[in-house]
């Protein structure tokens, strides 16, 4: 019976149900592929990056096998379960982003970590970076899309709270992640276009109230670099001019492996996390970012045709918005890097060395894996 | 198509998420675009760019300073060489916050507030960025061991050794050689491209004397070495290098035992020293005092030093020998009695009656004779050797002074000797052209009568009264003075020809009789002397102190007295050194200022066993170097 079913299906749509392996692990074996090129291409960058120090590299291949593993044990839970968990994790994630701001622990000027007897210490906003995307879907699940007005107030509501909360430890970057992820579901969700040229005329004009009143000295500082990073060369301009000069003179094919000056000569600021992008650049040159840029567009596409192919609006939402997001990611830190964006703190993403940021990214493509592998013979409902 | 209970229309939904996913892939890939563009602007369009910064990033050259060349006496006696000393340095690049670094520093070893200023100063001035400006010098072991710890805190701050000059005989030569001192902000203005770049690591510069005169050739030429660097400035590598070219050694004239005779007779008196070998034009002393310690000023002198030697009533920064113009007085005798006998205004037989006063025809202007009643008949011979006025007086007037200023003219009075030292002053050998323009009035007879005896408008340094006794002494040859061996100068003008040559034999004759003659004003310079001396005295009168200098009323009494003033050569048969002694307010030339020739003349003259031996001209080769002074 089922065999009938799938022959009248499309062949595109018979190829995933015929099972393999990798579905039998509820993995998705395309986005697994480039998930793993990804990092092996990383860890090539890295190895140079981080002055072909065996212990950095030792440290990454187990972060990154953490983060395997994480994505193995998100893709075998259903949509469902996490649907049904949503508000539960989103609910506890406030609450401990609140903690974070009482009690938490302090590093480099900024309130991220909490300390858990038993757990250790993490950073609550991780869980944010999931849980208030998956907590619009789950909001717009139950309401009819288009999303009427009264609907995009309490998405905007469950995507600022948070986004908030993180920008006051303050983690400028996260935040900023965070409140994306959310207008991203809200765009996916099916926003008025009108309402989002309003938005963009409304962040326009709020830019410079926001420069002057909202932010801290040291994110109008980044700022201000951003604008004229030759004024300060030595000082907050260093570390754009560096990277600038280590991607320029990268030129098409680089300088070769292990022989960027700028990041082996230590001229070039934190060269294996935020910026690594700029050894890839100056090492392997116009050629090995294509490659970069390729190996990312494979991923980012691949989770977006899942989410197509999701059977109900919470996947569908979650998938799109946490792929987006990724991409998101991926053009905020070279785009800081190449000077086009201020130097918020994003890592390039599964690239950069360390962070629980690698854990956090892997999980959502768990989910996306769960999202793809647990669909039901017949469409959502 | 709207109502108020909204159902549930999954066909459209699925198309509204259809829709923004394509929206998003139309976004995303838009957004790639964006970024390869960027970076085909950074790394194609700007390449050049961004490959000449990371490779001036990467490779830092670091010029190499010369060693400054050696100053040395004409025995090969080390006059000036470079020690070395730790100094404080800071490459103001690398320092985030200049304040808080000195802050810090000013904590750990004093920092006086000249120090300080002078950083500031060369911070802001037009310098080579990446540089290390110095801040302080002549650390001592202890302040390095307080600071060497907390270098690595302090970022951009290095102890530099470097070599700095010495003077070994402190204030001995300090009006010869000069001094260098830290090169400023002007010194660098001045510079074309070409000296900067070669100055790029120098931290020294010739002030004066022969430190200025012959900066160029002491300094030599920079080198540089382009080393790998990180980040922090640590060199990995050396990639090229090129030595500097040290600078030349400047080899003197002068002789260190001559040098010191004539400073330590000259005491404590303020008063200079020029002695000239006649044969070659080589300076053998050349000293003017009070001195000034030269190694004071090398680092930097402190307020308290400077403005010790700027009030110093005595002018110690007065360089006497080479910028002191005294009226020569009687010395000038011998120039004005070949002036007489070559313009015929007299001869060897002429005799004159000298009644103590001399009038000028038609005035009633009288003109005193310094010995009271005169000499009673006098010729030439005896007017030099008792250096009677009024014969000159009479002479004079019948030279004019036109013939006066011709015939001294070739004697280098008046002008630049052309010696090779900065700064000399020239005198004055008045002319009626010289008194319309200076003075703006024409010349008067009583004017030729007061200049006939070095006195009135006439003006002359010590350094042009030795040339002109030189000049005597050989019998007209032409001479430049020289301090250096390295020197290509040369006075304007040719030898002094006589027309009857026998006249310099009987001037000779009569200057040795100043020493050696029974009624000579000088007797004493010669008693119990190994050779023969020829020299005359002279007196010259201190016209004016300034009415609004305080001095205590011994002072003002001491400071009035006549200058003493005494030239000589000897042998006199076979000159090898001319010399002019002043002592300020020495009153008598043949007892104050005698003495210190002889000593001085017996320095160079006699060997260890006090013997007469003269000392041989310096080897040619050393007078045919290559020049090395300015081009």
């Amino acid at each position: 019976m089922q065999q009938e079913y799938l022959r009248q299906l499309p062949n595109h749509q018979r190829g995933a149900f015929q099972k393999g392996i990798a579905w039998r692990l509820h993995l998705d074996a395309p986005l697994l592929l480039g998930l793993l090129l990804l990092m092996g291409f990383g860890l090539f960058v890295l190895y140079s990056a981080a002055g072909e120090n065996t212990d950095t590299m030792t440290r990454q291949v187990v972060r990154l096998t953490a983060g395997l593993g994480a994505m193995f044990v998100m893709a075998q839970i259903p949509p469902r379960t996490y649907r049904f968990w949503t508000p539960v994790i989103f609910a506890i994630g406030l609450v401990m982003l609140i903690l974070v701001l009482l009690v938490g622990t302090e590093a480099k000027g900024a309130q991220r970590w909490l300390s858990l007897p038993g757990i250790g210490r993490f950073q609550p906003s991780e869980i944010m970076k999931i849980a208030a995307p998956a907590m619009m879907a789950w909001y717009f699940r139950e309401r009819t899309l288009p999303p009427r007005l009264k609907d995009i107030g309490i998405a905007l509501t469950i995507a600022l709270i948070p986004a908030l909360l993180i920008g006051k430890q303050p983690d400028l970057g996260t935040a900023l992640m965070i409140a994306a992820a959310g207008l991203l579901a809200l765009f996916m969700a099916g926003l008025s276009w009108r309402l989002i040229a309003v938005a963009v005329l409304i962040t326009a004009i709020a830019a410079p109230l926001m420069y002057n009143f909202v932010l801290h000295p040291y994110q109008r500082n980044r700022v201000d670099t951003f604008l004229n990073p030759e004024a300060d060369p030595l000082g907050t301009g260093w570390n754009i001019i560096q990277s600038k000069t280590a991607i320029g003179s990268g030129g098409l094919d680089g300088k070769g492996w292990l022989q960027g000056t700028q990041s082996r000569l230590d001229f070039l600021p934190e060269s294996s996390t935020d910026f690594i992008f700029a050894v890839l650049a100056e090492e392997l040159g116009l050629l090995g970012i294509l490659v970069l840029l390729s190996l990312y567009l494979f991923i980012v596409g691949r989770g977006l045709w899942i989410s197509l192919q999701a059977q109900d609006t919470y996947a569908k939402l979650l998938g799109a918005s946490l792929t987006l997001t990724f991409f998101f990611y991926v053009f905020v830190n070279i785009g800081m890097v190449s000077g086009l964006l201020p130097v918020v703190g994003v890592p390039l993403p599964l690239v950069s060395y360390g962070g629980t940021s690698i854990v956090t990214l892997m999980a959502s493509f768990g989910i996306l894996m769960s999202i793809q592998t647990h669909r039901r013979l017949l469409g959502g409902h | 198509m709207r109502s108020n209970i909204r159902l549930r229309d999954h066909h459209r939904e699925r198309q509204i998420f259809s829709n923004r996913l394509i929206a998003g892939i139309v976004i995303v890939v838009a957004m790639v675009m964006i970024l390869i563009v960027r970076m085909i602007w950074l790394q194609w369009a700007q390449y050049e760019r961004f490959a000449l910064l990371s490779e001036a990033n990467r490779i830092q050259t670091q010029a190499l300073a010369p060693p400054r060349g050696l100053v040395l006496d004409r025995n090969g006696t080390v006059l000036a060489d470079n020690r070395p000393d730790f100094s404080l340095t800071v490459v103001p690049e690398q320092v985030r916050d200049i304040e808080a670094t000195l802050d810090t520093l000013g904590k750990l070893v004093p920092l006086a507030d000249d120090d300080v200023q002078r950083f500031r100063d060369i911070v802001r001035s037009r310098r080579r960025p990446w540089e290390p400006v110095p801040l302080r010098g002549r650390m001592n072991d202890e302040e390095l061991a307080t600071v060497a710890p907390a270098l690595h805190q302090l970022p951009g701050v290095r102890i530099n050794a470097e070599a700095i000059r010495h003077y070994q005989y402190d204030e001995l030569f300090s009006h010869v050689i000069g001094y260098v001192n830290r090169i400023n902000v002007a010194d660098l203005a001045r510079m074309d491209e070409a000296t900067l770049a070669n100055y790029s690591s120098t931290h020294f510069y010739g002030r004066t004397g022969m430190e200025r005169q012959y900066e160029d050739a002491l300094h030599g030429n920079v080198g540089y070495r382009k080393v790998e660097t990180n980040a922090q400035g640590r060199v990995l590598q050396v990639v090229e290098e090129k030595r500097p070219v040290p600078g030349q050694d400047l080899h003197l004239y002068l002789d260190l035992k001559a040098q010191q005779a004539a400073w330590k007779a000259l005491g404590d008196r303020r008063g200079a020293v020029v002695a000239i070998d006649p044969r070659d034009g080589g300076v053998l002393a050349f000293v003017s005092r009070p001195g000034f310690n030269p190694n004071l000023f090398v680092t930097g002198i402190s307020h308290k030093d400077y403005s010790g030697y700027r009030e110093d009533l005595d002018r110690p920064l007065f360089n006497r020998a080479l910028q002191g113009q005294y009226p020569p007085g009687s010395t000038i005798k011998p120039v004005v009695g070949l002036a007489g006998l070559e313009h015929g205004a007299t001869n060897w037989n002429r005799t004159i009656r000298d009644p103590g006063i001399f009038k000028l025809p038609d005035t009633e202007r009288t003109y005193r004779d310094w010995k009271k009643g005169g000499h009673g008949i006098v010729d030439l011979h005896t007017a030099v050797v008792q250096s009677c006025d009024v014969y000159f007086y009479d002479m004079g007037v019948k030279l004019g002074i036109d013939n006066y200023h011709q015939f001294l003219d070739q004697f280098g009075l008046g002008r630049p000797t052309a010696i090779d030292m900065p700064g000399e002053a020239t005198g004055i050998l008045p002319s009626r052209n010289w008194k319309r323009a200076a003075r703006n009035a024409p010349w008067f007879h009583g004017d030729t009568v007061n200049v006939s005896i070095g006195q009135g408008y006439v003006l002359a340094t010590p350094l042009q009264l030795a040339l002109s006794t030189a000049i005597i002494a050989s019998n007209g040859t032409h001479l430049t003075p020289k301090v250096a061996q390295e020197s290509q100068a040369r006075m304007p003008g040719t030898d002094v020809i006589m027309k009857d040559p026998a006249n310099w034999q009987r001037m000779h004759q009569a200057m040795e009789d100043v020493i050696h003659g029974t009624r000579g004003t000088a007797r004493a310079v010669g008693y119990s002397s190994k050779y023969r001396i020829a020299g005359k005295t002279g007196t010259a009168q201190v016209f004016s102190v300034a009415q609004d200098d305080e001095y205590d009323e011994d002072e003002l009494h001491e400071r009035l007295l006549d200058h003493a003033l005494f030239i000589a050569y000897a042998p006199a048969d076979n000159p090898a050194i001319a010399i002019a002694v002043l002592v300020e307010n020495g009153r008598h030339g043949g007892s104050t200022a005698g003495p210190v020739a002889r000593a001085v003349m017996d320095a160079w003259l006699l060997n260890e066993k006090g013997e007469l031996e003269i000392p041989p001209l310096l080897t040619p080769q050393a007078q045919t170097r290559p020049p090395t002074n300015k081009p």
